[in-house]
């Protein structure tokens, strides 16, 4: 059982404002994610949570205790560094023993917890080991086993897998999943910068920007009904189009009237009589852009960069102003001979999204 | 490529050149003083300690024993061997020459026979054996014999016998001992606390603690001699090793604190959090993540402070009573034997020899601890 309540929480570095009302509350057993530009107070955030930092506004609940002025230890809470954070003159087994030892836990079940936590991460043949014999996989793994042996209410991960290789992320990201699985009661809350990371872990992925939060939701719903132009293009890669065009027809179904001419747009999204005229941002997902022959359409410009992954294929347009982020398309499939091409481009009307001011016209 | 690998094996090689060169810079003084701290004390001044495995030439001189004389045909005859004198000491060696007068002791070449001024003949044999014959009777006084002598190089413990038994060295060894192990332990004590507050615990006037005790750093502690022994004699300790040892904490401190801190505020942030996280407090940081981490800086400072204190003369006359109980070897050295034998080289030198041979055990024992990568594996 861990319930975490954030409510208004905020935290100055002196004079500077890093973050500030921040309202969350986390259900027992739920995995959010935090992400984030860099610097944005992710790790902040974690780090007031295990009691590392100071909250210098708001309240922070876990189980509906207090928790601002409680030390770290007694939180319920076990940290897994990005750095690994090792004890380096400590073998695996000490390493993962030592808060049990700190905690005055006996003999006999300081090695069961240990022998358990060898056991799930698969450690048992480098128990007595020191750090610097291990792989940077192992010593993660370690980190990991070191949180698990204390049995904590909740889990916080502080990009614990941007040390890996490519292939050792995934292996440990989908072991992390495993695990999270299998203690269904625990709390994890995990800051990384790796889109799947979040998307694959994360029942709820909480975007953080401007000292606030910019939307917390599942991955899904971040996916397809973004707040935020911010939040658009942070999740997905590439990031979302955005190009910019005039409300021409309101209703369940609006048309825009694109400014880069093409004619109009269609998209599921309702509008009332008023917003006739209003200037919004169309924004479309590289992958749900496709090639048309139709008149209506977002988006024409020339290929400038094709790049061929296999299972997609990347277009890069010639930006349609001065000074615009380039358009980029991802067709599913092999496509040949499209560099120098000029295509129009265009989208489901259940894929297009539409911001005013940067909010989404969903959330007015 | 090629250009950068020569020019990195070049480099490499004037590195080892340039340790080597004061590898042995710094051994040939210590090898002189282990090999003449062993030799005797005449060949000391014979030769120098690099030609101690060979024999050393030396002239003596020693006189006929008239007493001894024989007639022998006519003539008086006195027959003996010159390495039986009282002028020679130690084993035989062979004569590589002798005179019959002071300024020319070695004119004749063993077996050849000399004349005498007054009549008379003296020779001598390379195995020592002499032989003088005069004419008339020798009177109460017998010539004397000049000989220049090769002797077999010889080396013994008399030196550091002597040194340690009877010169009360011994005594002022074990003064030193006393002195110099508290006054190392007892400020790496106080410093790794304090380094440890100084680097990871939060608390107002932190930042301006560090900087009186980097000021501190610079302060002679000649400033503070005749204060704090004044206050010592106030405050009744007066001059005694328990005031020794509060001096050379006190000047050491600085240091440590200096040095430790430095070093402790060097390790990663994470590993510390990360404790703090496990439930350990700041006693149990300091104690278990640390202290252990540290040995590098601790075994630095200890090697420091540990000569430092060993080799002080300064420090020990001021706080040390001059009675011949309380002298500690530099004191000893200082005194007795660079004042009253000056020239018994063979005492000093075991004497110096001595005195080194404390803190070269210290540090080739503590140096295993000056070992990089302790953090290895931890943070990456
Ligand atoms: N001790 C500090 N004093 C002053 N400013 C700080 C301090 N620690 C962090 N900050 C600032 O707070 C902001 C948030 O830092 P934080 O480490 O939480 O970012 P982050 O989101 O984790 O970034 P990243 O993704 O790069 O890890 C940064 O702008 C940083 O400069
Ligand atoms: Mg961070």
């Amino acid at each position: 059982m861990a319930e975490l309540k954030l409510s208004g929480i905020g935290k100055s570095f002196g004079p500077v404002e890093v973050l500030k009302d921040i309202d969350l509350h986390i259900d027992t057993g739920e995995f959010i994610v935090f992400v984030g530009p860099s610097g944005c107070g992710k790790s902040t955030l974690l780090r007031m949570i295990a009691g590392l930092e100071r909250i210098t506004a708001g309240t922070l609940e876990i189980d509906g205790v207090r928790m601002n002025d409680v030390p770290p230890a007694s939180r319920g809470i076990a940290m897994v560094f990005q750095s690994y954070a090792l004890y380096p003159h400590m073998s695996v087994r000490d390493n993962m023993a030592f808060s049990l030892k700190i905690a005055g836990k006996s003999r006999a079940e300081i090695d069961a917890a240990v022998a358990r936590a060898a056991q799930t991460l698969q450690l048992d043949p480098y128990l007595d080991r020191l750090p610097k014999a291990l792989s940077g996989g192992q010593r993660q793994r370690v980190a990991i086993g070191r949180a698990i042996v204390r049995d904590p209410k909740v889990y916080l991960f502080d990009e614990p897998l941007s040390n890996l290789d490519a292939a050792l992320r995934v292996a440990t990201r989908i072991e992390i999943a495993q695990l999270a699985e299998a203690m269904p009661d625990s709390t994890m809350i995990y800051v990384t910068h790796d889109q799947v990371e979040a998307m694959t872990l994360a029942d709820r992925i909480v975007v953080l920007a401007d000292k606030g939060i910019a939307q917390a939701g599942p991955p899904l719903e971040l996916y397809e009904k973004p707040r935020s132009e911010f939040v658009a293009r942070f999740i997905g890669s590439p990031a979302m189009n955005l190009l910019p065009g005039e409300v021409a027809e309101t209703g369940e179904v609006t048309q825009v009237r694109m400014a880069a001419g093409g004619g109009l747009v269609a998209a599921n999204i309702p509008t009332r009589p008023g917003d006739k005229g209003m200037a919004v941002n169309v924004g479309i997902r590289p992958e749900d852009l496709r090639p048309t022959d139709g008149a209506a359409h977002a988006f024409a410009g020339q290929v400038e960069i094709v790049e061929a992954l296999g299972e997609v294929t990347q277009l890069h347009f010639a930006p349609h102003a001065d000074g615009a982020d380039p358009v980029v398309a991802k067709l599913p499939g092999i496509h040949t001979g499209l560099r120098g091409q000029t295509l129009r481009m265009a989208a489901d009307p259940g894929r297009v999204h539409l911001f005013a001011g940067g909010v989404s016209l969903l959330y007015r | 490529m090629q250009g950068v690998a020569g020019h990195k094996s070049r480099l490499t090689w004037a590195v080892n050149l340039t340790v080597l060169a004061l590898v042995v810079l710094w051994l040939i003084p210590t090898a002189g003083l282990l090999v003449s701290s062993f030799r005797d004390r005449d060949q000391i001044s014979a030769t120098g300690w690099w030609q101690a495995p060979f024999a050393v030439e030396q002239t003596y001189r020693m006189r006929a024993d008239a007493g001894a004389a024989v007639q022998e045909g006519g003539q008086y005859v006195i027959v003996g061997n010159v390495f039986d004198s009282d002028g020679y000491a130690g084993a035989a060696g062979r004569v590589t020459g002798f005179g019959i007068t002071g300024r020319d002791p070695a004119g004749f070449a063993p077996g050849a026979v000399a004349d005498l001024r007054r009549g008379g003949t003296v020779s001598v044999q390379p195995d020592g054996a002499f032989r003088v014959t005069a004419p008339e009777d020798f009177g109460r006084r017998g010539p004397n014999i000049y000989f220049q002598a090769a002797t077999p190089p010889r080396f013994s413990l008399d030196n550091y016998a002597r040194v340690l038994g009877a010169d009360a060295m011994g005594q002022a060894f074990i003064n030193t001992l006393t002195v110099t192990i508290p006054a190392t332990v007892i400020p790496i004590l106080i410093a790794a606390f304090a380094a440890y507050a100084l680097a990871w615990m939060e608390f107002p006037g932190r930042g301006l603690l560090i900087a009186a005790v980097v000021g501190l750093l610079v302060v002679p502690l000649q400033l503070a001699l005749v204060p704090l022994l004044k206050l010592h004699q106030t405050v009744g300790i007066g001059q005694s090793f328990v005031g020794i040892w509060m001096a050379h904490t006190g000047f050491g401190l600085p240091l440590a604190v200096y040095l430790l801190r430095n070093y402790m505020a060097g390790l990663p942030r994470d590993i510390i959090e990360c404790a703090k996280v496990d439930g350990a407090t700041d006693f149990q940081v300091f104690t278990r993540i640390v202290l252990p981490l540290s040995f590098p800086a601790l075994a630095s400072f200890a090697i420091f402070q540990f000569l430092w204190v060993w080799n002080d003369l300064l420090v020990a006359k001021v706080f040390l009573p001059s009675s011949d109980e309380a002298k500690v070897m530099t004191v000893k050295i200082a005194d007795d034997l660079l004042g009253s034998r000056g020239g018994d080289w063979g005492i000093l030198a075991a004497a110096a020899f001595t005195s080194i041979a404390v803190p070269l055990l210290v540090f080739f024992t503590l140096q295993r601890y000056l070992v990089r990568g302790l953090l290895a594996g931890s943070v990456k």
